[in-house]
């Protein structure tokens, strides 16, 4: 071989070429895609890219070399859409729920989701058990009482409820309810749940139906996912197995509760409270609980920190570089 | 014993005072128009006083009654009652530990959830509209977060004891070291606070603790720190803890106590880092008959010359 030969050395005026990964953006017009990913994968974005052209026709144009999507919030991912993108094969939720997402149709066009991992886990469970304080002991509303001037002029505030030795009922023992389960237990509070399947590495009291789960139970949280089977899982006969002086705590899915019935429920006395995160139809919340003290309301906020952004942030992206390097993927949602 | 005088200072609790007024001769001292003319005409009959975190038997009161034997107070707090002259004069002093431990405890895990998520904001941008024109901002995590514990009593352990429960490493500041520990100690309240990122006040008020979080203390803890005040309100100074918080010099504040409960710093009342409840440390059914029954209890030990059921003095 002769050292003398040819080589082609490129110029320095030749633009490097754009090794970034393609992955689409679906969202709804109301969120956006909360970090900048755009050193590692090249983004396209229907709504904010072309403000002419009609998302369909965009999304028709691109769709060849579209082989990714991230989903952010709740931006149904269905037939419809995926009859739009053929080259899809992988569907990455941002959210803890994936509940927006047909699962069947992914599989049966053979395209992987994943979810995000237990990137929010921790805050959730933190935040379920946040609720619930604020419920017991009437934090929200005793800051309202002493912001409007009232101390003064009524010395004597209502009391709560202690919370020790009082007996919950967690709907769903996954990553999110085991952590509310081991907070739970500090505070002295004895902990029962239901699930489809008994754990048996879990040290807790199973009930095989959620209506003897409320009726053994002082409080319920709901952190189970939302699917056919768990809409509305939390309806009036389990509101009644609850009880008069029971509180729900819901950071699972608004509508894994019967809300028009949790309302009257709530309105009547005949639970004893409620820490709600989500609701039927966000960010509509029915008007009649804002007069109630024993109700605390938030907007949709249970697994939103910016410790978990960042942690949703690194589960996306090694999900997507996983995926393009053809490697396991990070969280990958179990098919059953 | 129904001739037996007790003085009950202020309003705490109408089941404690059905009880009182069942039992024995109960004087409240609050309905009384004339307190000289009233210890003039009652002083004699008095044999037991019963007072609170907000009112107890200081030097003035023991002095004016002569015939008072036992001070039983609705509080485990006991700063308002003059000890000295208790223990001078042989008189009794009961208080309320225990039963209240874990309410107290459970209120500050709750005060610091309250901060860091932005619990009472988030409802208020709720039930305000608010969130029909938009998404609430994102919050602090609370697992995993250092808490520095002032004070690690029977309250501060269950302080402890909650946090470990959200992977939170413990740090604390006490006198003295305690021996089968494990969490960090710092032999200040300034290192304390430089090393943590949620500072709990859990210690008994006295002349040593009094503005024990003070301008360094505040500026140690710092614009990411949480000051969460379960103590007393004297534990803190408190303009130096306003104008930290109006100034964005600490990052947030939940406070139970006040120095001039239940006066409020109205700079407090805008700023969205910052819940505010009225003394609720023990506010719950449970634990305020619990503490009642204590304190009746007690009286009615000492009358029947039976042992005390929870003295201090």
């Amino acid at each position: 071989m002769s050292a003398r030969e040819n080589v082609n050395i490129p110029s320095g005026n030749e633009e490097e070429a754009d090794h970034r990964p393609l992955v689409l953006v679906h969202r709804l017009p109301r969120f956006v895609l909360p970090f900048d990913m755009r050193t590692t994968f090249r983004l396209l974005d229907p709504i904010s890219s072309a403000a002419d052209e009609p998302p369909q026709d965009f999304l028709s144009r691109h769709a060849p070399s579209i082989r990714a999507l991230i989903t952010v919030g709740p931006a149904p991912v269905n037939a419809d859409l995926l009859d739009l993108l053929p080259s899809v094969r992988l569907v990455v939720g941002s959210s803890a729920g994936v509940d927006h997402i047909d699962l069947n149709e992914c599989r049966r066009r053979g395209i992987a989701v994943t979810n995000a991992g237990s990137a929010f886990s921790e805050d959730v469970a933190d935040y379920a058990v946040a609720l619930l304080l604020d419920v017991f002991r009437r934090i929200s509303a005793a800051d309202r009482f002493v912001r409007s001037g009232s101390w003064p002029r009524k010395p004597e505030y209502p009391l709560g409820f202690k919370l020790g030795g009082k007996r919950v009922g967690i709907v769903g023992l996954g990553s999110i309810g085991s952590e509310v389960a081991k907070r739970l237990v500090a505070f002295g509070c004895r902990i029962a749940y239901n699930s489809r399947n008994k754990k048996p590495s879990a040290p807790y009291t199973y009930h095989a139906n959620v209506c003897d789960l409320a009726v053994n139970s002082d409080v319920i949280v709901v952190c189970c996912a939302l699917t056919k089977e768990t809409h509305h899982i939390i309806n009036k006969d389990v509101m009644t197995g609850l009880g008069k002086g029971g509180v729900i705590i819901n950071v699972g899915r608004g509508a894994l509760i019967d809300e028009k019935e949790l309302v009257q429920y709530l309105t009547r006395g005949e639970i004893g409270g409620a820490g709600l995160d989500l609701f039927e139809k966000e960010p509509d919340v029915p008007k009649e609980l804002f007069t109630l003290d024993n109700v605390v309301l938030s907007p949709h906020r249970a697994g939103l920190t910016t410790e978990s952004f960042e942690a949703v942030r690194e589960v996306i992206t090694a999900n997507l570089n996983a995926f393009f390097s053809n490697k396991p993927l990070l969280s990958p949602v179990q098919y059953e | 014993m129904e001739s037996i005088g007790v003085l009950m200072l202020c309003p705490m609790s109408a089941y404690l005072e059905q009880e009182l007024q069942s039992r024995f001769n109960l004087f409240k001292l609050w309905t009384v128009p004339q307190k000289p003319q009233f210890l003039k005409e009652h002083a004699s009959s008095i044999r037991a006083v019963v007072g609170n975190a907000a009112a107890g038997a200081d030097a003035e009161l023991i002095s004016a009654l002569p015939k008072l034997e036992i001070v039983s107070s609705y509080s485990v707090g006991v700063d308002k009652i003059d000890l000295d002259k208790c223990r001078e004069k042989g008189i009794r002093v009961t208080y309320t530990p225990d039963v209240l431990t874990e309410d107290v405890a459970d209120l500050a895990i709750g005060l610091i959830l309250a901060v860091l998520r932005r619990l009472c904001a988030s409802d208020r941008y709720v039930r305000s509209g608010a969130w029909k024109k938009g998404d609430f901002r994102l919050t602090t995590k609370f697992t995993g977060k250092t808490v520095g514990i002032i004070g690690l009593g029977r309250i501060g352990m269950a302080v402890a004891k909650r946090a470990e429960a959200f992977n939170c490493p413990i740090s604390y500041y006490s006198r003295r070291a305690k021996p089968d520990i494990q969490y960090t100690y710092y032999p200040s309240v300034v290192e304390l606070a430089s090393n943590c990122d949620i500072l709990v006040v859990a210690c008994p008020l006295n002349e040593e603790t009094w503005h024990i979080i003070n301008r360094g203390v505040i500026d140690a803890l710092g614009p990411k720190g949480v000051l969460i005040n379960i103590g007393r309100g004297p534990h803190v100074d408190e303009p130096e803890l306003v104008s930290a918080l109006v100034e964005g010099r600490l990052g947030g504040a939940g406070l139970d106590v006040y120095e001039k409960e239940p006066e409020i710093p109205e700079e407090l009342f805008g700023l969205e880092n910052v819940v505010l409840l009225p003394h609720v440390g023990s506010g719950t059914v449970e634990t305020r008959t619990a503490m009642a029954d204590l304190v009746i209890g007690n009286l009615e030990a000492h009358f029947l010359n039976k042992p005390l059921l929870t003295p201090l003095v």
